[in-house]
């Protein structure tokens, strides 16, 4: 049943931004410590679990994947509501502190990508012809292939 | 009588009207994405160009700071892109990441949001001093704001920035979320960003948790779960060590 799925995804968000809200708590700070973080693990490990357990039916793994599919929307409805005025109107100084932030962490990210092992690339991607399938056997190749 | 049920109906049904709205502004950046690059800009990437672009105009129409959703007949948008459905679909996308990539990127990614941090509150207040600034409050303040937009007001806060400065680490945080959206596309070939391991490192790096969902999706969807796993971490963290290490820190070295 698809809503097994969703149900799924909601305890382990649940879950997750409790644990942070605690966390954050235990440290004296008002935000919340890592609860989008912590619930992911949490669907991570719990859905290879059940998966690997054959416990978690392609009906279920759908009520997930549609959440899944819908994100990208949601990141483009999100930009939609940012403070671009706000954030323009603070000057130069601002804008400059944040160009210069931004940048160091791009030069940054081959740096400490060098540190540890090599990590594969991800194969070429599929022209996308349905989004949705695309997602899904993006992520199953991804399993695969390891 | 028409425009009355047509804004009761779009109104009462937020979230329908978001989605509608949403799905029509993607299928119009796919099909731009189609015919005037050939595919080269990713859809996801003019798709969320266009959300910047529209919530500017929606800023500069209404006056209001929550861009195109404070215009009335668009406030769905607001519940579609909020807090809620935004992490449950950021969460969603861990479904399918396989566990031991993870572990092989852990430690990688720890040590990723320690750099990410530091180096982004010494971008920031480096900036901040070549404007002019060099007390230590709002040397670090500026700095906790080029860590992300949250960081900044909470640290300025707590060590009694005035508000000139908090609303400036504020714009910071903002311009470095927005570049970061827009950026990612085009500087990830250079810097190596195409491997889950790469991207839990952007993620600690960055830490803007919407800059990096955007730019990762823009990117290649199927490295979002990794960024954003590091990046949830990066707020908390900035708001841990802001009021305190970074700014004993910054009052050892500017008095």
């Amino acid at each position: 049943m698809i809503i097994y799925g969703v149900a799924l995804l909601s305890i382990c968000t649940l879950t997750g931004m409790f644990i942070g809200d605690m966390l954050g708590k235990m440290l004296g700070l008002t935000s919340n410590v890592g609860g989008v973080g912590i619930a992911m693990i949490l669907l991570i490990w719990g859905g290879s679990y059940l998966t690997k357990r054959g416990l978690l039916s392609p009906k279920t793994g759908q009520g997930i994947e549609f959440w899944n599919a819908i994100y990208i929307p949601i990141v483009v409805a999100m930009a939609a509501q940012q403070n671009v005025v706000g954030a323009l109107s603070g000057g130069p100084a601002a804008i400059l502190a944040g160009l210069a932030a931004v940048s160091l962490g791009f030069a940054l990210v081959p740096v400490l990508d060098r540190l540890g092992g090599r990590s594969e690339p991800l194969p070429p991607k599929e022209s996308p012809k349905s989004e949705s399938q695309d997602l899904n056997t993006a992520s199953l190749s991804v399993s695969a292939q390891r | 009588m028409v425009i009355e049920s047509l804004t009761k109906v779009v109104n009462g049904y937020g979230l329908v009207s978001g989605f509608a709205i949403i799905g029509a502004t993607m299928w119009l950046s796919y099909w731009m994405s189609a015919k005037f690059t050939k595919g080269r800009l990713h859809g996801s990437a003019i798709a969320i160009l266009i959300g910047l672009v529209l919530s500017y105009v929606g800023g500069v129409y209404t006056g209001g700071q929550k861009g195109l959703v404070d215009v009335p007949l668009l406030s769905g948008i607001g519940i579609l892109g909020g807090a809620m459905l935004r992490d449950f679909a950021i969460i969603a996308t861990g479904f399918g990441v396989d566990p031991k990539e993870l572990r092989r990127a852990g430690i990688s990614g720890v040590l990723a949001l320690l750099i990410g941090v530091f180096a982004s509150f010494a971008a920031g207040a480096g900036v901040a001093y070549a404007f002019g600034y060099t007390d230590a409050v709002s040397l670090t303040t500026i700095g906790a704001g080029a860590a992300t937009y949250i960081v900044g007001p909470v640290t300025g806060a707590a060590i009694g920035a005035t508000s000139e400065v908090i609303a400036l680490s504020i714009a910071a945080g903002l311009i470095k979320a927005i570049v970061v959206m827009v950026a990612t596309p085009f500087v990830a070939p250079m810097i190596g960003l195409n491997s889950p391991r790469s991207a839990v490192i952007f993620g600690g790096l960055m830490g803007t948790s919407s800059g990096v969902a955007g730019g990762l999706a823009a990117t290649d969807e199927r490295l979002v779960p990794y960024g954003c796993l590091t990046a949830a971490f990066y707020t908390a963290l900035g708001c841990l060590l802001g009021p305190s290490l970074m700014f004993f820190l910054f009052r050892g070295l500017f008095g």
